[in-house]
């Protein structure tokens, strides 16, 4: 498996610490009980497609968002996380403008 | 039939042409009094011991390949109890101490060979691991030996004496440990079932849950039609997220991938099993000869049944540092099984929030020698609607609580376990 780093180029998987998950978002403070747990503990391990954080240890040290396949391990996009995020809270913010 | 040196001789009289079938091959029934889902070892023996210790024999098995075909044929079949804690020590030396009679109850040699598992290490660090979780064992009634450098090169004379980054300081050793023989403990177990009345129906893929009013589990949607059921219990192993999210229920697990590896046939060399404090490397040698050895997790999230090469790699720098007369070995096959792995490590054998279904899984890949014991647990589970105390730690409710079983201390990391 290799990793295509939007930085660096195609690289093999020794270079890429696995995080996991990337879909799980730390839950406000005042959150309930059961929010934290999920946060903590329960995660989606799906048979297919995955978003997931790697980081590019071995390289130019970039958090990463991959979306691969859990079977074929064909990696369909992958992104900075940073980008993610901003893109995240851009249009978390345009919905409340809209609302 | 009975398989014993009579029934041998006269079979070998006849060419061993009037054995009987192992297991029927029957039709499902409409109506059971329970359903295991998965044909694996822990579906099977949780079968058996339905039918055995409870008198429930109107059970069916459901696999959707054929039995064997998940990780209970792909394991390496090291059986042990040298646990640390204190809640999960008793649930596995139960398990050992059925496995010390296993072949008698089944009537089925499953060759359970008590050569020892030897924990070497290397730091003073693990050393004082070792001698904390050898403690812990012999508090908990179980046999804890701890052997010196010279020890541990006189049962393993393979090893390197002068490794310099990962000197040998030392051993824990069980020697009641050891290993079996993965395919006669399927056979043996779905034979000894089926004796029972048990139905065993392969090629039946579970593909939902049927549940009356009140939410109260009444059976299962498969590939060969619905089946009913007041009692259904899932034994999936690397599939307890995709089985489970089919009513609904998320579990703090991720399915990885873990490799072993087989080299092709050599004279005896090592008659323990060795495991070693870098890189999870672990090594037996196979009554037919070929040295079983395996590593790590390949670390991200898989459902494919291969390996890949950087774990190649890192195993076999491993054997060449530790064992490096091996060196020349050729690899026979290599392969890989989708693991359960759980957020502490630890595994699931309980009641859920749906009444009548209950989970066996989070084996991480660690399963194979808890199977006759946590069957044997999960069988009471599903009869009494309660945990026996041997798995009554291992529940769903363990993270909320905050209560999780795990022995590393390596936090909500399934790749860490
Ligand atoms: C490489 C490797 C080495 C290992 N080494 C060891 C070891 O040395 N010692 C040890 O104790 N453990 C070891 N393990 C772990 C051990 O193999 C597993 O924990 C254990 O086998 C899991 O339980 P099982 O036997 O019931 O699983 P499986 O054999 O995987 O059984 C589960 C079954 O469920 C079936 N199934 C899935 N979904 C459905 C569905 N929807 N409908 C019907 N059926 C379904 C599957 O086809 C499968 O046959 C190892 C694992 C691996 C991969
Ligand atoms: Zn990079």
């Amino acid at each position: 498996m290799r990793i295509p780093c939007p930085l660096c180029g195609e690289r093999p998987l020794e270079e890429f610490t696995y995080r996991g998950d990337a879909k799980v978002k730390r839950p406000d403070h005042d959150a309930p009980i059961e929010d934290w747990v999920g946060y903590v503990y329960v995660r989606d391990n799906p048979k297919g497609d995955h978003q997931e954080h790697w980081r590019h240890s071995g390289g130019c040290g970039s958090w990463l968002t991959v979306n691969r396949n859990t079977v074929s391990h064909i990696i369909n996009s992958v992104e900075e996380a940073r980008q993610t995020e901003e893109s995240r809270i851009s249009e978390k913010t345009q919905e409340k403008k809209l609302a | 039939m009975n398989y014993s040196m009579t029934s041998l001789i006269k079979q070998a009289f006849q060419g061993h042409k009037g054995w009987p079938v192992g297991w029927r091959d029957p039709e499902p029934k409409k109506q059971y009094d329970a359903i295991i889902i998965g044909g694996g070892g822990h579906g099977l023996a949780t079968a058996y011991y339905l039918a055995k210790e409870h008198g429930l024999t109107n059970i069916a098995v459901l696999e959707r390949g054929w039995i064997g075909s998940g990780n209970v044929a792909r394991n390496t079949t090291i059986v042990r109890s040298n646990y640390l804690l204190n809640n999960e020590i008793p649930l596995l030396e139960w398990s050992l101490k059925l496995w010390e009679n296993l072949s008698q109850e089944l009537n089925y040699n499953v060759m359970f060979s008590q050569r020892g598992v030897l924990d070497i290490f290397h730091t003073n660090g693990q050393r004082d691991e070792a001698v904390r979780r050898g403690n812990a064992m012999i508090m908990n009634g179980v046999d804890a030996v701890m052997l010196n450098k010279e020890e541990v090169l006189k049962q393993v004379n393979i090893i390197d004496p002068d490794n310099g980054r990962y000197p040998i300081l030392g051993g824990l050793l069980q020697p009641r440990a050891g290993t079996a023989r993965h395919d006669a403990v399927v056979w043996g177990y779905a034979r000894a079932a089926d004796r029972l009345g048990v139905d065993i129906i392969q090629g039946c893929e579970v593909t939902g849950f049927l549940r009356d009013s009140d939410g109260r589990m009444t059976g299962v949607e498969t590939s060969r039609g619905t089946i009913n059921a007041p009692k259904v219990g899932v034994a999936v192993a690397g599939h307890s997220s995709q089985v489970m999210e089919m009513v609904g229920i998320r579990l703090p697990v991720e399915s990885h991938k873990l490799q072993a590896f087989v080299t092709e046939s050599v004279k005896p060399i090592i008659d323990t099993v060795a495991t070693f404090g870098v890189g999870h490397l672990y090594i037996s040698q196979s009554d037919k000869g070929g040295l079983v050895f395996g590593g790590m997790l390949d670390g991200y999230n898989s459902f494919a049944q291969r390996g890949n090469l950087p774990i190649v790699e890192d195993v076999a720098e491993a054997i060449m540092m530790f064992l490096p007369t091996l060196g020349r070995a050729r690899l026979l096959r290599h392969w890989a099984g989708v693991v359960d792995m759980t957020m502490d490590g630890s595994p699931f054998i309980c009641k859920t929030p749906i009444d009548g279904l209950y989970l066996n899984g989070g084996w991480n890949y660690t399963g194979f020698k808890a199977i006759p014991g946590a069957a044997w647990c999960f069988a009471h589970t599903m009869v009494h609607n309660e945990p026996h105390p041997y798995n009554a730690p291992f529940d769903l409710d363990r993270f909320s609580q905050g209560r999780p079983v795990d022995a590393t201390g390596g936090g909500p990391f399934p790749n860490h376990h």
